[in-house]
């Protein structure tokens, strides 16, 4: 058995007035990283964690290729999320646009997302840059994190009712 | 292309790298308006220009001292932004500790197989 490093962790920032950035370390090489974000096998079995199943997981990996993310989490509610693939380089670089189908007019709201492998001895840095048309819309993206943050609090609210019943 | 000032909330505000500075040196404590202009080596219009927005968004208050305003920092607005990225990257470090669980398989696989073969 391995011993295993310190977990690495994600670092969010926000660049600027449109944009989300996501940052994470991995130990595996980019390809690896690459294959788990675009082959659906693979993607069931991570993208939900462990707050649900994921339905869904289509992937038309060429440009201009659809793809469409479901997940029905554990309380019954389903969360999804498509787009269209703009930009492949194999291993290095995904460009695609983004849409919550949980706002109405999601569509118009797309954000267009650009994703790095980056390598360096045989570890991966995936950078996830979430950039929206208007500050609006990235507003609307951080206010569904608060709502789901909302969700986790009744979570728990339910979870400690329920030990009182 | 000049980029217009027009910022509602704290999460703009803080998106402009300058106000960033701003509010990392009143972090340090109260600041007249010169200091902040010799420190960040700005033109007094243009760090006044940003002292506005921060204030308009609540995330800078000033008092008069004399003839001079004093800025400080006021930091609620900034635990929104701060609770609301916590609460993103908890989401996101849960997924990707599963997605760790993945690559670590997928690892293995590959050691049995041989890396070459597809």
């Amino acid at each position: 058995m391995v011993a295993s490093a310190a977990k690495h962790r994600a670092v969010v920032t926000l660049p600027s007035d449109t944009q989300i950035q996501i940052q994470r370390d991995f130990d595996a090489p980019k390809r690896l990283v690459y294959k788990a974000w675009t082959t659906p096998e693979l993607i069931k079995r991570w993208w939900s964690a462990k707050r649900g199943t994921v339905t869904t997981a289509d992937v038309d990996l060429h440009v201009g290729g659809r793809w469409r993310w479901v997940m029905m989490t554990d309380r019954g509610f389903e969360v999804a999320f498509h787009g269209e693939y703009r930009e492949i380089v194999p291993n290095e670089r995904l460009v695609y646009t983004e849409v919550f189908e949980g706002i109405p007019n999601g569509d118009e709201a797309a954000a267009l997302t650009t994703m790095t492998f980056a390598e360096k001895n045989g570890r991966t840095t995936l950078t996830i840059l979430v950039d929206h048309k208007l500050k609006a819309h990235r507003d609307m993206h951080v206010n569904s994190g608060m709502e789901a943050g909302l969700q986790d609090a009744l979570d728990l609210l339910e979870q400690a009712v329920s030990t009182l019943a | 292309m000049a980029r217009v000032a027009t910022t509602a909330d704290a999460f703009n505000a803080v998106a402009e790298p300058r106000r960033r500075e701003i509010l990392d040196v009143l972090a340090g404590g109260e600041r007249p308006v010169n200091d902040l202009v010799e420190l960040l080596e700005l033109a007094q219009p243009q760090v006044s220009k940003h002292l506005r927005v921060l204030r308009a968004v609540g995330l800078v208050a000033s008092r008069d001292e004399g003839r001079q305003r004093v800025y400080r920092l006021n930091g609620r607005p900034l635990k929104e932004i701060h609770d609301w990225v916590k609460r993103y990257e908890r989401t996101w470090n849960e997924r990707f500790d599963a997605l760790d669980d993945v690559l670590t398989e997928l690892k293995r696989e590959e050691k049995r197989h041989g890396r070459k073969r597809r």
